[in-house]
């Protein structure tokens, strides 16, 4: 006890303290004003006050209704009088001659109701009536180029409506008239993903969940050629507006772009990081080398690497897996080769004792140990290169990135962007439970 | 008791034969399905392995080849291209401090025995692997179309992703805490955020910094990436030299260059500060 009070130097180590306070205190203070002084920097670097007058707030108001709305367009040609109904207005979801949806009444006249009561009566090649509830009947009719609007007496030009010479349009949220001299078009909005099941050509199309099982289970053939069952996976594997075929090819391509990637990294990895880890290194030029190759390999980012490769092998998955597996090589030689740097030595010498060879001894005194690690790296880069393989593919050019891009690109198949990325969560959500599983119950490491 | 049979040698074989006899199997299975996979992916590829392979070199030597002839440009590119890395930067360490942040947050609450209302943990954590799991380039992308190009829609884009990827390592670290100075503080009456903040913060400190370090990294591979789709930074001007084409491979050289080299280097000093981190407990 004696001994250490007479070396506890107190004065010094009071100050000492008091120093390490000091410093404290003024860290404390410094390092949030760097920190906002570095947020007001990038407050005007990124021109954030800028940022509304370039933001365009109706297109959030167009993607988040296409989220989860579609729109129905009920078009009359003005010069042949002849009226069509289609889904999002695409070729691909036309209503078949005499089939309409159920709120449309075609005869002479087509009548097509809406919400809230309100109605448009489509007269012949050139007029249309438009019953709004609330405000009354307006008139249109087509003469010649322009468009002449009748109001109901004693009303001005709502704010939900605009009108010019040749054009007079009515917007009212969840509905929309539109008449130019060349066609008058409904559009009305419904919530929900339409066809996305069957097409509306399908014979299936409509029926509700349980028809459909009485039809998959014991009603009689719908065609003759195939079993209720059967047409009804091929009607919804060849949907022609979601594709879901080729989304599922898609989203199979982008796994195995991981895996391919993934694996094949690994396999190359291995055999490289013996020669790079210290305790195994045939030659100290050899282990440098290879330390140096992985180092370039990871530093090349993936983006040069997909550069450089889609111009050798073109668009495609091969060359985006080949990507992940160049970057993914530098990854994991540098960690196998840690690993091996690491293991136990006392195995070996045993081996070694029993007159084992090289061979053998790495075969069961050096793999046994790595082998946990490196399968647990394996699975846990396989699932998140699943997720890079989405980006990669973007880049490239397959897989589901390519229709992600694709879609977001049109600037009007939301909904489809929305499945996507839907689908992408999901299936990276599956892999991380999968390989959360696998690894747990199997490797341990 | 009933004396059991003592497993004799003659087991011990059968079962190490059977043993091996399925280690083959799975590993014939794993060439197979990889075998498979790659003729598949090649079938889908716009261009042969073997065609392209003997081509690999032929867009970097075209690159370089134009580079080194115009080799006294490359000084001037080099400084050119050094604005456009600084955003690349500025994007990958906003968003990796924001990121952080509320990956901080969802950390605290999903994490068990720390968490503010303890029923909800599952939902936080779901909540977690749904942004790590949506890729950035997807947001990125959506932003782009509601917000216009530049920086920000990649900053949110990755923020959003490193909070999901963050909040679940970070959940991970403060599962392991010493308990007992968060048990001190609620006995002398500290509320939720003040066990948080002088309990279980100083423990987690290191490793938290740590892994922000490690993603500030991939942040920055990230943030070039989103470049090349239109979210300004190194990426955009590389995409803009590229389709320049011929003429312009001094820029891409200058581009690829500044990019490695930053790359390395950012690897380098989080490598040695990680290391310290995690041995000496500051940075």
């Amino acid at each position: 006890m004696s001994a250490v009070a007479e070396n506890f130097d107190m004065h010094g180590t009071t100050q000492s303290i008091m120093a390490s306070f000091r410093f404290r205190k003024w860290r404390n203070i410094a390092v949030p004003f760097g920190i906002l002084g570095y947020l007001v920097y990038v407050f005007f670097a990124f021109d954030l006050a800028g940022l509304a007058a370039r933001a365009r707030p109706e297109n959030a108001a167009i993607l988040l209704g296409d989220f989860w709305s579609y729109k129905t367009h009920v078009t009359r040609d003005n010069r042949s009088g002849e009226v069509v109904a289609s889904i999002e207005g695409e070729r691909k979801g036309t209503y078949p001659q005499g089939q309409w949806p159920e709120w449309v009444s075609a005869g002479s006249d087509t009548e097509i109701s809406l919400y809230g009561g309100a109605t448009v009566h489509f007269i012949g090649e050139n007029n249309a009536l438009i019953d709004v509830p609330d405000f009354g009947e307006i008139a249109t009719e087509v003469q010649g180029r322009s468009v002449a609007l009748t109001l109901p007496e004693g009303k001005d030009i709502p704010e939900w409506m605009s009108v010019s010479r040749n054009r007079v349009s009515i917007d009212q949220g969840d509905w929309r008239f539109s008449t130019t001299p060349a066609r008058t078009e409904v559009f009305r909005y419904q919530p929900g993903w339409e066809l996305f099941f069957f097409t509306l050509e399908s014979p299936f199309y409509g029926k509700s969940f349980g028809e459909l099982v009485a039809l998959a289970l014991w009603e009689p053939r719908v065609s003759p050629e195939s079993s209720n069952f059967v047409a009804m996976v091929e009607g919804f594997w060849t949907n022609k507006m979601w594709r879901h075929g080729d989304v599922a090819w898609a989203m199979g391509e982008t796994v195995l772009m991981a895996f391919i990637g993934t694996m094949g990294a690994g396999m190359i990895a291995l055999p490289l990081a013996f020669i790079a880890a210290s305790n195994f290194a045939p030659a100290v030029w050899m282990r440098l080398t290879c330390r140096r190759l992985f180092d370039f390999l990871r530093g090349v980012d993936g983006l040069i690497w997909t550069v450089i490769l889609s111009r050798a092998f073109g668009p495609g998955p091969m060359t985006g897996a080949l990507a992940i597996l160049l970057t993914d090589t530098g990854t994991f030689g540098k960690t196998f080769s840690e690993a091996l740097e690491n293991i136990d030595t006392k195995q070996v010498d045993g081996l070694q004792s029993t007159g084992a060879n090289m061979i053998q001894r790495m075969r069961f005194g050096v793999i046994p140990q790595v082998l946990p690690l490196i399968l647990s790296q394996l699975l846990y880069y396989f699932e998140s290169n699943t997720r890079s393989a989405t980006v990669i593919g973007a880049l490239v050019g397959g897989g589901i990135g390519l229709l992600l891009t694709q879609a977001i690109i049109t600037q009007k198949d939301w909904e489809e962007v929305c499945y996507y990325m839907i689908l992408v969560v999901l299936t990276v959500m599956l892999m991380d439970t999968l390989s959360g599983l696998i690894r747990k119950k199997f490797i341990k490491g | 008791m009933t004396a059991q049979t003592a497993p004799s040698a003659a087991d011990y074989i059968e079962l190490v034969r059977r043993r091996r006899l399925y280690g083959t199997i799975l590993v014939v299975l794993f060439f197979v399905l990889f075998a498979s996979g790659f003729s598949v992916a090649e079938t889908r590829n716009a261009g042969g392995f073997l065609d392209g392979l003997h081509r690999i070199f032929d867009f970097p030597k075209e690159i370089f080849s134009e580079a080194f002839s115009n080799w006294r440009n490359l000084p001037s590119r080099f400084f050119a291209a050094v604005p456009a890395l600084i955003e690349t930067l500025n994007i990958a360490a906003i968003s990796t401090f924001f990121g952080g942040l509320i990956g901080m947050v969802l950390a605290f609450l999903s994490t068990r025995g720390l968490a503010l209302w303890p029923r909800l943990t599952p939902v936080f954590r779901r909540i977690m692997d749904t942004m790590r799991a949506v890729p950035e380039i997807v947001i990125a992308l959506v932003l782009i179309y509601l917000l216009g190009g530049g920086p920000v829609p990649a900053m949110i884009a990755i923020a959003f992703h490193t909070a999901g990827a963050l909040g679940k390592l970070f959940s991970e670290a403060a599962e392991n805490v010493d308990l007992k100075p968060v048990e001190g503080l609620s006995s002398v009456g500290g509320n939720w955020f003040q066990r948080i903040w002088f309990g279980v913060l100083p423990q987690v400190a290191p490793n938290w910094s740590s892994y922000a370090l490690l993603r500030f990294e991939i942040n920055i591979r990230a943030s070039a990436i989103l470049g090349f789709v239109g979210a300004g930074g190194l990426g955009s001007d590389l995409k803009t030299a590229l389709q320049w084409g011929q003429g312009k491979y001094d820029q891409v050289v200058a581009i690829f260059a500044i990019l490695f080299l930053t790359i390395m280097i950012v690897d380098h000093l989080s490598d040695r500060a990680r290391r310290r981190l995690v041995q000496g407990g500051t940075l």
